[in-house]
């Protein structure tokens, strides 16, 4: 692997009060590639994805994206320069259909939002690319209904329409198949497969069957630490990961 | 093309308002054609606040700055023809309702944007207050400002002008005032189908949303907030020549809660919501009024059985739920 991480994240601290959320964590993304990112809850996994996101600054340390430094920028900024994510409850703009809110993602790519009279509904531009997205994650058939009406699985499959529609250079996933049913995990594990072609994935998942079907890398965390990366053979081996978090799963 | 009902609806109360008083002028009642001039009006300034409240979920509780900006543009440049005083660089005022109101939209438009560019820091209840606070800034300003009336206000002697058109005429300002009811209604239209709608809309829905697709939502708002105002200020400018009058109580806090109180009545965010809604409050207003002084008691109530009953107020209990395509 010669090319540069598209995410890389060095030293990261974040702290409340006396809890080290993030205690220097390191982690890279390389393109192509699945990453997982597991730890039991509390781990600070959540406060790692706000801090990539910019939901969250971090006490210190850097995070770099697609070659660029993000560690100040704000959340939409960071989301204009590629990073598509998905939430760990799902987060749409409620009243509008899966179309219009995947068509909010193709405008918003496409650059300005400051666009006054021109109705969006006779766009056929913005139409067709917000359709096609729809279609790629097998939501075409959903698309006027209003996002409150749709399933839980359904939502989640809208989130990630919506981070292709932005282009993401890079899918921050966070535990995408919580409270999906067997089935549905199977299904979303299969797509995200396809997903990896895209652009690389960052993974923070409970689910340890979709993690080992899915994962290049794993990384631990554990009270705010990496305590290990490595091949999903090398994650299953480690004594140290296995006391900490996997248990009698390995 | 099917109308929907909503749409029907909407055809219905444009051409009710419409009717009724040039049915009523030739009738010889010109009061009731005053009744219809101050539905427009009003319903032109709520048509303002709708796109800030209804479309961007932003509760201003300041809008009477704009209206009163509005209100004393065209009391103060109309004020300056009449005394024969110039006021700034020589310039002599004017009473010409078009001169009039590009000063009251562009300094509308620049007193939303500083009000805006403040409050839209903050949100929810703050947001509420912080306008709230600048309004009340501008309405003791307006007390203590002796030039032009203090407190005691600015009487208009002679309405305003508009080229080719009697302003004199009760029935002539209605249909002026009811033609730009109609045009800032189609610009609402347009507003809320166009990409910055979608953007502004989905903000009110979900701010986490649209900043995730890269959309920062302050910026989205701020141009709302200032279109807003311009709309509630030409709406203002109107309500001056209505009356032949401006004082501090159109730029009071009991104005600012009218307006909000006219869009939830009619129906938050719904194009004809304003309209509605400033039917139901003038009807009302002049009903009850006339039999008993507590007629904003009644008022109340009702306001409480929509908030409580008929979230979409009437607009929303006519045509059901609000649909987005």
């Amino acid at each position: 692997m010669t090319e540069s991480p598209v995410l890389e994240i060095t030293d990261l601290v974040k702290t409340f009060g006396a809890l080290r959320a993030s205690d220097g964590v390191t982690l890279d993304l390389r393109s192509g590639e699945v990453h997982a990112l597991i730890g039991p809850n509390g781990a600070g996994k959540s406060t790692l994805i706000h801090q990539i996101c910019g939901t969250q600054k971090q006490d210190s340390g850097t995070i770099h994206f697609a070659g660029q430094d993000i560690g100040r920028l704000g959340v939409a900024e960071r989301a204009r320069l590629g990073l598509g994510r998905t939430f760990q409850v799902s987060s749409l703009a409620p009243e509008f259909s899966a179309l219009r809110n995947v068509m909010l993602a193709v405008q918003a790519r496409a650059g300005s939002s400051f666009r006054f009279f021109r109705p969006v509904m006779r766009d056929r531009g913005l139409i067709d690319q917000a359709r096609a997205m729809l279609e790629r994650v097998g939501l075409a058939g959903r698309a006027k209904i209003p996002a409150a009406e749709l399933s839980h699985g359904e939502r989640r499959q809208l989130e990630i329409a919506i981070a292709l529609a932005l282009g993401s250079k890079a899918f921050l996933l966070d535990e995408p198949m919580a409270g999906m049913g067997p089935e549905g995990s199977k299904r979303l594990t299969g797509f995200l497969d396809t997903l990896r072609h895209e652009a690389p994935i960052l993974l923070v998942e409970h689910d340890m069957d979709a993690v080992f079907a899915l994962a290049d890398r794993i990384s631990v965390l554990v009270y705010g630490r990496v305590i290990a990366t490595g091949t999903v053979e090398e994650i299953r081996r480690d004594p140290a990961v296995r006391t900490a978090y996997l248990g009698d799963h390995a | 093309m099917a109308l929907s009902r909503e749409n029907i609806i909407n055809l219905v109360l444009a051409l009710l308002l419409l009717v009724v008083p040039v049915a009523a002028s030739q009738m010889g009642q010109p009061f009731t054609v005053t009744l219809a001039t101050r539905i427009a009006v009003l319903a032109l300034a709520a048509t303002g606040l709708n796109i800030a409240l209804g479309l961007g979920g932003l509760v201003s509780f300041g809008h009477a700055v704009f209206f009163g900006i509005g209100g004393y543009a065209a009391g103060i440049l109309a004020s300056h023809v009449f005394s024969g005083e110039p006021m700034m660089f020589g310039f002599e005022g004017s009473n010409q309702m078009p001169v009039i109101w590009i000063f009251a939209v562009i300094a509308c438009g620049l007193a939303g944007l500083a009000i805006g560019a403040i409050s839209l820091r903050t949100s929810g209840v703050y947001f509420i207050m912080i306008t709230l606070a600048f309004a009340q800034m501008i309405y003791y300003f307006a007390i203590s400002w002796p030039a032009y009336g203090g407190e005691d206000g600015l009487s208009i002697l002679v309405r305003n002008q508009f080229p080719g058109i009697n302003t004199m005429l009760p029935l002539s300002f209605f249909l002026l005032c009811y033609g730009v009811l109609i045009a800032c209604i189609g610009l609402f239209a347009l507003l809320r189908g166009s990409r910055f709608g979608a953007a502004l809309q989905a903000a009110r829905q979900n701010e986490v949303r649209v900043a995730a697709v890269g959309i920062s939502p302050y910026g989205i708002r701020l141009a709302a907030f200032v279109v807003s105002a311009m709309m509630t200020g030409l709406a203002g400018a109107l309500y001056a020549d209505l009356n032949k009058f401006v004082s501090p109580s159109m730029l009071s806090w009991h104005m600012s809660g009218e307006l909000i109180v006219l869009i939830i009545l009619g129906g938050t965010g719904r194009l004809f919501g304003p309209v509605a809604g400033a039917m139901l409050y003038v009807i009302f207003e002049f009903a009850l009024g006339g039999l008993t002084e507590r007629w904003q008691f009644f008022l109340g109530l009702i306001l409480l059985g929509v908030v409580l009953f008929a979230r979409g107020g009437l607009i929303g209990l006519l045509a059901g739920k609000a649909r987005h395509d």
